[in-house]
C-alpha cells in the first residue's frame, strides 16, 4: 500500500513539474509576441518614457484604428496579399500536375527532377539575392509585383510537389481506373475525382506558400524601390531609422501581420514537418 | 510499368513536370549562373559589366579587410546557433510529447515565432533590448543586476550575443515539431517505463529513445544549418551587421559590399563563396536524409 501511495506521488509529482515546465517554455515563446501587444496599446507619449513602464497606463485599443491613417498599412496589406496570392496560385497551377505525375509514374529524370526540387527547396533566395537583382534588371522587372510572384513561386515550388505527391501517392489507383473505364480524360480525373480527396494537402501547400510569400524580406527589400508598391515586411521595417518613429504604430500593424498567419500555420501544424524535410522524417 | 503507372502521353512527362523545371530553370538555376557569371567580370558601380577579368573580384574579396573575422564570425554563429538549437529542442519536445493541462495551448504558442515573420519578430526584440526605452534594461534595474541602462545593441560582443539569441528563438520551434514527429515513431510503452524509474529514466533515454530520434535530429540540424548560414532578416533589422561590420556574417556582408558599397563584383564573389559552401550543406543532407529512399 505503502508503495503503491509512494509512487502516485511521485507520479503527480512528475506531472506538476511537466506542466510547469511546459507552461513556461510556452510564456518564454509568446512573451515577445506580448510585449509587441502590450506596445502596440501605449498611448503615444508612454512610449518614449524613460524609464519604460511594463503597462500602459491607458489601453489605447484606438491604436489600431488609427494606424490605418498613421502608416500607409493598407497599401503594404494590399501588396503583401497580392504578391502571396498571386504566387500561391502560381505554385498550384505548376506543382500539381508535377506531383502527380511524380506521384504516379516511374519515368526517366525523375531523380534528377526530384534532386532539382530539393535542392532549391534547400536554396532560400537570399543566397541568390546578387544574381537575381542583376537578372531581373536585364528583363526590366525592378520593382514589380511580378519579379516577386516569380521568384515567390520558384522558391516554393518543392515543398507544394513534396506534400501534395505524398497525398497523390496514398489515393489508391483503383479509384482513378474506375473513372477512365467511365470515359474521362486523365485531366478529368486529376480535376474531378483526386483533387477533392487531396483537398488536405491543397490546403496545406496553399497556406504554406501563401505565409512564405507573405513572410519574404530579402528580396523584397532588394527588388521594390517604389513605397507605395512596398509590402508588408518592408514597409514596416522602412518606418525605423525614418524621423520619430511611432512604434505603437509599427508593432500595430505588425500584430495585424502576424495573427491572420499564426492561426493559418496552427490549422496545417501536422502536416508541416513532411513537408519540410522532404519525407525524410517518418 | 508499374501498377501505379497512368497512361503515357506523346510527350511523357514533359506536360506534367515541364513547368515546374522552367520556373526553377529560370528562377533558380538562371541566377546562380549569372551571380558567378558576374563574379569573374570587372562591374562598374553602375552595374554594368566591362568584360571578364578572371579571379580579381575575388583578390579583393581576400583583401578586404572585414573578411577574417567575418569568416570566424560566421562559423561561431552557425555552430553556436544550430548546437544550441538541438540541445533546447531535445527536452522542450521531450516536455511537449508528455501529456499536461494545456498541452495544446503550449504547441500553439510555440508555433507563433515559426508562423511570424522573422523581420517583425527580430523588430520586437530590437525594441526589447533598446539602450533608452528597452523593457530588458527595466527588468535588469529592478532585480538589481544593472544599475545603469546598457545599449545592448551598440555593443559589438552583447549584440552579436543577442542575435544568436534571437536565431535561437526562431529556430527552435521548427526543430521541435521534427523531434516531436520523431517522438511519435518511439512505442508509448518504451517513453512510459523511462518516465516511471527516476533512475532508470535518463539511461533508457540515452539508450533507446535517443538512437530513435537520430534520423530527425540529424535532419532538422542540417536543415537549421543551412537556414541560420543563410540567415538574413535578424541581423539586418537589429543591427545592419553594425556597429560597423563588427556583427556581419559572410551573408550580410556579401549583401552590404553590393548594396551600400555598390561593390558589385566583389559582392558577387563573395556570394559564390556562399553558395559553394550551402552546396556544401546540401550534399550532407542528402547523405543524412535517405531522400531517394523515401520518395520512391
Amino acid at each position: 500500500m505503502t508503495m503503491a501511495g509512494s509512487s502516485t506521488k511521485r507520479f503527480t509529482g512528475r506531472k506538476v513539474s511537466l506542466t510547469i515546465s511546459g507552461w513556461v517554455i510556452g510564456a518564454v515563446f509568446i512573451l515577445p509576441y506580448l510585449y509587441m501587444l502590450i506596445t502596440a496599446l501605449k498611448p503615444k507619449a508612454e512610449i518614449t518614457k524613460i524609464p519604460i513602464d511594463y503597462l500602459p497606463s491607458k489601453w489605447s485599443w484606438d491604436n489600431f484604428t488609427e494606424v490605418w491613417h498613421v502608416i500607409p498599412l493598407a497599401g503594404y496589406l494590399k501588396s503583401s496579399f497580392f504578391v502571396a496570392f498571386s504566387a500561391t496560385v502560381l505554385v498550384l497551377i505548376f506543382a500539381v500536375p508535377a506531383a502527380y505525375y511524380v506521384a504516379r509514374n516511374k519515368f526517366r529524370g525523375r531523380t534528377a527532377f526530384l534532386m532539382l526540387v530539393l535542392i532549391t527547396q534547400m536554396f532560400s533566395p537570399t543566397a541568390l539575392v546578387v544574381g537575381i537583382f542583376r537578372e531581373m534588371i536585364k528583363f526590366h522587372l525592378v520593382d514589380t509585383y511580378f519579379s516577386l510572384i516569380l521568384i515567390y513561386g520558384a522558391f516554393n515550388m518543392a515543398f507544394s510537389i513534396w506534400i501534395l505527391s505524398s497525398f497523390f501517392a496514398s489515393i489508391p489507383v483503383d479509384i482513378e481506373e474506375a473513372a477512365w473505364i467511365d470515359g474521362a480524360s486523365r485531366f478529368g480525373t486529376l480535376r474531378r475525382v483526386i483533387l477533392p480527396l487531396a483537398l488536405p494537402g491543397l490546403v496545406t501547400a496553399f497556406i504554406f506558400t501563401f505565409i512564405a510569400a507573405w513572410n519574404e524580406y530579402v528580396i523584397a527589400l532588394t527588388l521594390m524601390s517604389s513605397p507605395e508598391r512596398e509590402p508588408l515586411t518592408v514597409g514596416l521595417t522602412s518606418l525605423i531609422g525614418q524621423y520619430q518613429i511611432q512604434w505603437n504604430f509599427l508593432f500595430a500593424g505588425s500584430l495585424i501581420a502576424i495573427i491572420p498567419v499564426v492561426i493559418l500555420f496552427a490549422a496545417i501544424e501536422k502536416y508541416l514537418v513532411g513537408g519540410l524535410t522532404a519525407g525524410s522524417v517518418k | 510499368m508499374t501498377t501505379g503507372s497512368i497512361r503515357r502521353g506523346r510527350f511523357g512527362a514533359l506536360p506534367w513536370i515541364g513547368p515546374a523545371v522552367l520556373l526553377i530553370l529560370v528562377m533558380v538555376v538562371w541566377p546562380a549562373i549569372e551571380m558567378i557569371r558576374t563574379s569573374l567580370h570587372e562591374i562598374d558601380q553602375t552595374g554594368i559589366a566591362k568584360g571578364w577579368n578572371g579571379i580579381s573580384n575575388y583578390r579583393s574579396l581576400i583583401h578586404n579587410p572585414d573578411l577574417p573575422q567575418t569568416l570566424v564570425r560566421t562559423l561561431l554563429w552557425v555552430s553556436v546557433v544550430v548546437v544550441a538549437t538541438v540541445l533546447i529542442s531535445l527536452p522542450v519536445a521531450q516536455i511537449l510529447h508528455g501529456k499536461f493541462v494545456g498541452r495544446k495551448f503550449v504547441r500553439y504558442a510555440i508555433i507563433v515565432p515559426w508562423a511570424a515573420s522573422v523581420v517583425m519578430t527580430a523588430t520586437i526584440w530590437r525594441w526589447m533590448l533598446d539602450g533608452f526605452y528597452g523593457i530588458f534594461n527595466r527588468i535588469l534595474q529592478d532585480l538589481g543586476i544593472l544599475k545603469e541602462p546598457l545599449d545592448w545593441l551598440g555593443n559589438p560582443n552583447s549584440a552579436f550575443a543577442f542575435l544568436m539569441v534571437v536565431a535561437i528563438f526562431v529556430s527552435v520551434p521548427f526543430t521541435t515539431y521534427v523531434i516531436l514527429a520523431g517522438l511519435t515513431t518511439v512505442p508509448d510503452d518504451i517513453l512510459e517505463a523511462g518516465a516511471i524509474d527516476g533512475a532508470n529514466g535518463w539511461k533508457r533515454y540515452k539508450e533507446i529513445i535517443f538512437p530513435l530520434l537520430r534520423p530527425a535530429l540529424l535532419v532538422s540540424a542540417v536543415i537549421n544549418l543551412i537556414n541560420v548560414f543563410n540567415s538574413f532578416p535578424i541581423i539586418w533589422a537589429m543591427t545592419g551587421g553594425g556597429p560597423g561590420y563588427s556583427t556581419d556574417t559572410t551573408t550580410t556582408l556579401a549583401y552590404k559590399i553590393s548594396f551600400r558599397d555598390q561593390d558589385i563584383g566583389q559582392s558577387a564573389a563573395m556570394a559564390t563563396v556562399n553558395f559553394i559552401i550551402i552546396l556544401f550543406f546540401i550534399s550532407i543532407f542528402l547523405k543524412v536524409s535517405n531522400w531517394r529512399e523515401a520518395s520512391e
